[in-house]
């Protein structure tokens, strides 16, 4: 009897087919993930293309120091995340969960940033609503701008918290022997699902941070 | 899973470069090209795209099927993009 078949679900032939089946299954959910995010894209693509004064107005309100600082921040945890998954493949269980709390950490802080770019925003009146506050002729489209900002930014921070949240228990999973190297999809998902995060990012920040 | 392993040297270098590419695009960001700073601005984010989709996310050893996977989400993704701006280029620019 193969060593690793307790992982085999008896509807699979094999492992590696079983493997295959779930890394497919991942990049399909991905898929719906590219179009939820998509979406936001395109109204914030046809609405910069009507206003790309008061987008420029708008964007030089968010402080490029910072955005680039938690784009490398998010880019090392993709790394750290490869790393983790690496250190699977070669059955380092302490190892892995070494870079998954590595990981986190760097997902914990890209967060902690972010809030305080948020409490930036919320001191100077940038929230859209009633007390929004914009100088000069653009206030109305910045406006509009900001809004996407915050949607954007916050459905990309909730997939970070999600993120966070299976890291966590993936570690769990880990502790209890559930990862080898001829079988460890939880830690392989994890990070397929964090690099995609990160590719979201790095088409939010020259969109939202770098129009001149 | 993969079926051969991404060396760790190739991450870090991947990574080394995705930093290079981070900083070129801050950079470009504050040289004035007119339309061509957002043009360059998405050209750059692809190329980090593609790398992290290829090494990080292992697409570069995948089965043929997997990757089919993964390039329909980009394709209905510039479905979505290409028809909407089709309409939105053509009905403004009278």
């Amino acid at each position: 009897m193969h060593p690793e078949s307790r992982f085999l679900a008896h509807h699979f032939d094999s492992l590696e087919q079983q493997h295959e089946a779930a890394t497919m299954g991942m990049w399909l959910f991905l898929a719906t993930e590219i179009l939820f995010f998509g979406g936001m894209f395109t109204a914030y693509g046809v609405y910069r293309s009507f206003y790309p004064q008061a987008f420029v107005a708008a964007s030089h309100h968010l402080d490029v120091t910072i955005g680039t600082f938690n784009t490398g921040v998010l880019l090392t945890s993709s790394l750290t995340a490869a790393l983790a998954v690496h250190a699977a493949q070669a059955g380092r269980r302490r190892a892995v969960i070494g870079f998954l709390v590595a990981t986190m950490l760097l997902g914990a802080t890209f967060l902690g940033v972010k809030g305080f770019e948020y409490h930036h925003k919320f001191v100077e009146s940038l929230i859209p609503g009633h007390g929004f506050v914009f100088p000069g002729p653009h206030a109305r489209h910045a406006e509009l701008f900001f809004s996407l900002y915050f949607v954007m930014t916050a459905f990309h921070a909730l997939h970070i918290l999600i993120g966070l949240g299976v890291m966590a228990y993936v570690i769990v999973l880990t502790r209890r022997g559930q990862v080898t190297p001829e079988h460890h999809p939880s830690v392989e998902l994890t990070g397929l699902y964090w690099h995609f995060v990160d590719i979201i990012w790095v088409f939010l920040f020259p969109l939202l941070y770098l129009i001149r | 899973m993969a079926h051969e392993s991404i060396s760790r040297t190739t991450y870090f270098t991947i990574f080394l470069i995705l930093l290079a590419l981070l900083v070129v695009t801050v950079r470009v960001a504050h040289v004035d090209l007119g339309r061509f700073n957002f043009l360059a601005a998405m050209a750059i984010a692809s190329v980090k795209a593609v790398l992290i989709a290829y090494y990080f996310m292992h697409l570069k050893t995948q089965t043929q099927l997997t990757r089919l996977f993964a390039g329909v989400g980009f394709a209905w993704l510039a479905l979505l993009l290409v028809l909407t701006f089709a309409d939105v280029a053509t009905r403004l620019g009278g």
